[in-house]
């Protein structure tokens, strides 16, 4: 039998064109793979009858020529995304049971670009976490592990991490992802495989559980970044029933794709040399700024004055808006309920005391207080005026440069329990991603290589707003001459 | 009602009092479907049939505002003289309760969508010194909850959404009103102008116009005392009962050395009074930000010149048209304060009609015939076409004004036009002076001892002869006629 | 700014989220260092900057007036954790 759950979305839709194996087959395989690795946690809900289904079509579609951009490609669906009929939970206990009877637009457009769904993919709560530990599912199992002889279980990081795991060990050939503050980069980058987020506006938010509006962007992970252009070109586009989707066709970004950058300028941000990240990264990132000279980009250096205050910015605004998302979830009309004392108070406060776990709570704390009488100026407001320069930074950065290469995280996948008595230190895994989230900006997670201890370390490149093409060309650049090719060894 | 110039004052034990409103009023915006969702607004359904997902707040929803609500709230803004701003944006109002699935509401604090405007008012209709501008503060859009039932079921309350999400406009005026007929004056000018707009069908019964209502005492010329609001009041006649006795209540407050509290209450029309809802209140800090799933709303000048130009003519300028065409302040004012009316009395005028006599005639003769039979002017069984063409027979002397209340009389009853009633029935006036004059010899010549009465300077018999002779001419004489030939032959 | 106990129990009432004693407590230290790490953002300085309205420069688009929606009952009632005569039903409401 071919094995086929190790091959890119490419090999797999062109193979299955030219007759090399049914989608079916495709089907079955990922199904089963999906099946014997329920020890990594990746997915919440099994669907393979939809896969099968979605296969049987592509099969029949192939005979009748009636084939979609995705026909015979199954992929894994975030939880975070509304499936009809099918679980959808957002990783939360409060959504215990709910079966949405919608399909959100971006999962549809999948479907009608004639994908199959292998499953939901698990995730942190509410998209809430860097590590997918504040899962009511339980934590995902990272498919890496450490080459120090030690068998420590890591973090496929989060929120997107159930994603990250199933491409990374084969449990889906692509997956969607959203990413608030680097959901889809820094699991990518913590597992050895690609991700974009798209400019804000370009995926359709609607059917997707919100976490924090003004910067939430679903956005496909794949072992490549051309696997990447095939499934933002069917996710995206735009949609009447999300007021913030751009009313812009999409572009055709792997016929677009090169990976010649003569031309171009790369930006290097000087706030982007913090204290305290590994040589290691600062290592990859200057042979990053290579790979890219050598691909025709001419690098300069860039500042972004307001880098660092991009993270505590976040963490004001997007708790904020979170705090506000997450007041439907009362027990009332889906999800779960606790009676509680005291009439419809106590329903409320029983039912999201027991529905949210720890750090969804806190951040409802935090994005409460900081919207309440007295701090509203204070904290919030000053949070927005700082975004407004932050997006301001990059503005004149672009004006000097046409790319921006930074490492996607400070760090490697670390060990599960490590960082959850630290929310700050979790936190700060998202340093280098958190401002193109804020400005809106596309950017990409592209594996560079490994650590000393063996692990996948990914470079980022960020571009300007709707120059999604620039950035997969430059991942594409990175991605060739990166040349990698390294894979965990299946021990699940 | 005693002089309306008057300021209204309530006398306390311990001297004077002003009372100083202002009035939130929550206009329920006319559209087919919903302010963010395409759900249908219409009145009586079934529960939770008019719900969207969206309605449901759905895990994943989203908000998409409907043009006709803008719209229509800009042409409101338009109609009061207010400022419309072209850029605004929707906030979001955080508090929980089980008519709100969200878990807030959707409105505009920090940026609303109109700004400061003007109501003139007439607490006398009869009496233009009665005037006053009252100040328009803001209006808003909002989304308007749902409804919950508490009767249904012992230990449960039921929740129907299918009101939630219909468009609201909050009109928020200044407190500029002083006594309870200034503020009843000021709600049934802002429902007519509403209503010629078309922006609010102003049903308070069905709940489509409803009040907050902000009162405070003072001393005649002090600063604005603390006020109270009263919520959710459903009728022009609560509100003024709120405003009554709210003040009385300050005042008895105040006179015993207390202090008002500022707060919330609710009327209760069974007893007539209001009372608190302080224990409420403190759990309430709404938390109000932009709303990050809508952007700002920009108006261009497309939009704003469009809503300028379907603006209909609006109460006062019709007023003002009327009495240039002749009519009195008192005719010119209750044409015009009912948009239904006024439309049927300007479909009457474009038929060419005296506008004076028409005026006479709807106000006299029309408005007593829908008295009497109980329905609207848009029931009027009788139509503008048909009315005008009465009041033409009448001006034109084919039958007089005695024979047309008749006339008026049949075409009520059958809906026929007045011609073929007056033809019909042989109503037509005569002005044939030789059969006027064969009945004026013959009363004269039957009542010769009042001839001599009269020539011996009894002048009031002349009107016993006009009568004698319509009577005996079945009415259809024109009476002009009847008199020149009765001076004539009694000399 | 620095949150205690009171104020702990304050946000948490508005959010309607129930904590025991215990949980306050611990919720005391954890939301100060959080709040404490953010209001670094007093350093910048934002005098004459417009907090950010919207992260793409878009328009808020507006829809038509048109009723395509609705008549679901069923599914919108369907996850409801207790749903009575098309209703949803909650606990009694003391207004």
């Amino acid at each position: 039998m071919t094995e086929l759950t190790r091959r890119t979305i490419t090999e797999l839709r062109d193979g299955f064109r030219s007759g090399d194996f049914s989608a079916r087959e495709i089907a079955e395989q990922f199904n089963a793979a999906v099946a014997g690795a329920r020890a990594l946690n990746a997915y919440t809900v099994e669907t393979p009858n939809d896969a099968l289904a979605a296969a049987d079509t592509a099969d029949a579609a192939r005979v009748s020529g009636d084939l979609q951009p995705l026909s015979g490609i199954p992929l894994g669906i975030k939880d975070l995304f509304a499936t009809a009929g099918v679980d959808t939970t957002a990783g939360s206990n409060i959504l215990a049971g709910f079966k949405p009877p919608y399909e959100s637009t971006v999962s549809g457009n999948l479907r009608r670009a004639g994908a199959g769904m292998l499953g939901k993919l698990n995730m942190d709560e509410f998209a809430m976490g860097s590590s997918n530990e504040t899962s009511a599912y339980g934590p995902v199992l990272s498919p890496w592990k450490r080459n120090d002889g030690g068998n420590a279980a890591l973090t496929p990081g989060g929120s997107s991490g159930g994603s990250a795991a199933a491409v990374a060990a084969g449990l889906a050939p692509g997956v969607t992802g959203t990413d608030t503050g680097g959901s889809i980069r820094q699991p990518a980058a913590f597992t050895g495989i690609s991700g974009i987020k798209p400019t804000y506006g370009r995926c359709s938010r609607w059917g997707i559980v919100a976490f924090a509006s003004s910067l939430d962007q679903a956005g496909p992970m794949a072992r490549t970044v051309r696997d990447c252009a095939i499934l933002l070109e069917a996710m995206a586009g735009f949609d009447p029933k999300d007021s913030t989707s751009l009313d812009l066709a999409v572009p055709r970004w792997e016929a677009g794709l090169s990976s010649d950058l003569k031309g171009k300028r790369v930006g290097i941000p000087t706030e982007y040399r913090i204290k305290g990240v590994p040589d290691e990264i600062n290592a990859l990132w200057d042979q990053g700024i290579e790979w890219l000279r050598d691909a025709g980009a001419e690098p300069v250096e860039i500042s972004l004055p307001h880098t660092k205050y991009a993270l505590p910015t976040y963490y004001i605004i997007a708790p904020a808006e979170a705090s506000s998302n997450l007041a439907r979830y009362d027990g009332v009309r889906y999800g779960r309920r606790e009676a509680g004392e005291g009439g419809l108070e106590g329903m409320y406060s029983a039912t999201r005391a027991a529905g949210f776990g720890a750090e969804v709570k806190r951040r409802i704390m935090i994005g409460t207080y900081v919207l309440s009488a007295g701090f509203y100026d204070a904290y919030f407001n000053k949070a927005q005026r700082v975004r407004a320069l932050i997006k301001q930074d990059f503005r004149a950065a672009f004006e000097q440069c046409d790319l921006i290469l930074t490492p996607t995280a400070p760090s490697a996948a670390f060990g599960l329990g490590e960082k959850l008595a630290d929310p700050i230190a979790m936190y700060l895994n998202d340093v280098f991603a958190v401002p193109a989230s804020l400005a809106g900006l596309p950017a990409m997670s592209v594996p560079g290589g490994l650590d000393d201890l063996g692990l996948p370390l990914g470079l980022q490149i960020i571009g300007r707003e709707l120059d999604e093409q620039g950035v997969l060309i430059a991942g594409l650049a990175i991605e060739e001459r990166a040349g990698f090719s390294a894979r965990p060894e299946k021990w699940w | 009602m005693a002089d309306a110039t008057a300021p209204y004052r309530i006398r306390g034990e311990t001297g004077e009092w002003e009372v100083v409103i202002g009035l939130e009023v929550h206009a329920q915006v006319t559209s087919n479907a919903k302010l963010f969702s395409r759900a249908a607004t219409a009145f009586g359904a079934e529960p939770n049939t008019q719900v969207s997902l969206v309605d449901a707040a759905m895990p994943g929803m989203l908000p998409v505002p409907n043009r006709e609500c803008i719209r229509q709230a800009v042409r409101t803004g338009m109609a009061l003289a207010a400022t419309i701003n072209r850029w605004s944006r929707f906030d979001r109002k955080n508090y929980f309760y089980a008519d709100l699935p969200q878990g807030y509401q959707i409105s505009q604090l920090y940026h609303p969508l109109v700004g400061e405007g003007t109501v003139h008012v007439l607490t006398d209709e009869k009496d233009e010194g009665s005037a006053k501008a009252i100040g328009i503060e803001r209006i808003h859009v909002e989304q308007d909850a749902g409804k919950l039932m508490h009767d249904q079921h012992p230990t449960m309350s039921y929740v129907d959404l299918n009101r939630c999400g219909v468009a609201l406009m909050e009109i928020v005026s200044k407190p500029d009103m002083r006594s309870p007929a200034e503020a009843g004056a000021y709600l049934r000018k802002l429902r007519a102008i509403l209503r010629y707009v078309g922006s609010c069908d102003g049903n308070m019964e069905e709940g489509s116009m409803r009040a907050d209502v902000n009162v405070s005492v003072r001393r005649p010329g002090d600063p604005f005392g603390t006020r109270t609001e009263t919520k959710n009041v459903n009728s022009v006649r609560f509100v003024q009962a709120v405003i009554e006795h709210e003040a009385r209540r300050q005042i008895e407050v105040l006179e015993e050395g207390g202090a008002v509290l500022q707060e919330t209450r609710l009327y209760d029309p069974g007893r007539q009074e209001t009372r608190s809802l302080r224990s409420k209140e403190d759990a309430h800090d709404y938390r109000y930000f932009p709303d990050p799933d809508l952007l700002p709303l920009e108006l261009d000048d497309a939009f704003l010149a469009d809503c300028r130009a379907s603006l209909p003519e609006l109460p006062d300028a019709k007023r003002k048209r009327f009495e240039l065409m002749g009519m009195s302040a008192y005719n010119a004012s209750v044409l015009t304060a009912e948009v239904e009316t006024a439309s049927w009395f300007d479909v009457l005028l474009s038929h060419g009609v005296d506008p004076k006599q028409a005026a006479n005639w709807v106000v006299a003769e029309l408005f007593g015939a829908l008295n009497r039979l109980g329905v609207s002017i848009a029931e009027c069984p009788v139509s503008p076409a048909h009315a005008a063409e009465l009041l033409k027979l009448v001006a034109d002397g084919t039958i007089s004004g005695s024979i047309a209340k008749t006339v008026f009389e049949k075409m009520l009853e059958s809906g026929d036009p007045a011609g073929a009633i007056v033809e019909g029935e042989g109503l037509r006036q005569t002005s044939d002076t030789g059969a006027i004059d064969a009945e004026i010899e013959r009363i004269l010549g039957a009542n010769a001892d009042k001839v001599e009465q009269y020539r011996a300077g009894k002048q009031q018999l002349f009107g016993f002869f006009v009568g004698q002779t319509m009577k005996a001419m079945a009415g259809k004489a024109n009476p002009q006629v009847v008199n020149e030939r009765l001076r004539a032959k009694l000399g | 700014m620095s949150v205690d106990t009171a104020t702990v129990r304050h946000i948490a009432r508005l959010a309607r989220l129930k904590m025991s004693d215990a949980e306050v407590e611990a919720m005391v230290p954890e939301l100060n260092n959080i709040l404490g790490w953010v209001e670094q953002l007093g350093e910048v300085d934002t005098d004459g900057v417009e907090p950010l309205t919207a992260v793409i420069d878009l328009g808020l688009r507006l829809r038509d007036d048109r009723v395509t929606d609705g008549g679901i009952q069923d599914e919108v009632l369907a996850n409801a954790p207790e749903a009575q005569h098309g209703f949803f039903a909650v606990p009694k409401v003391i207004e």
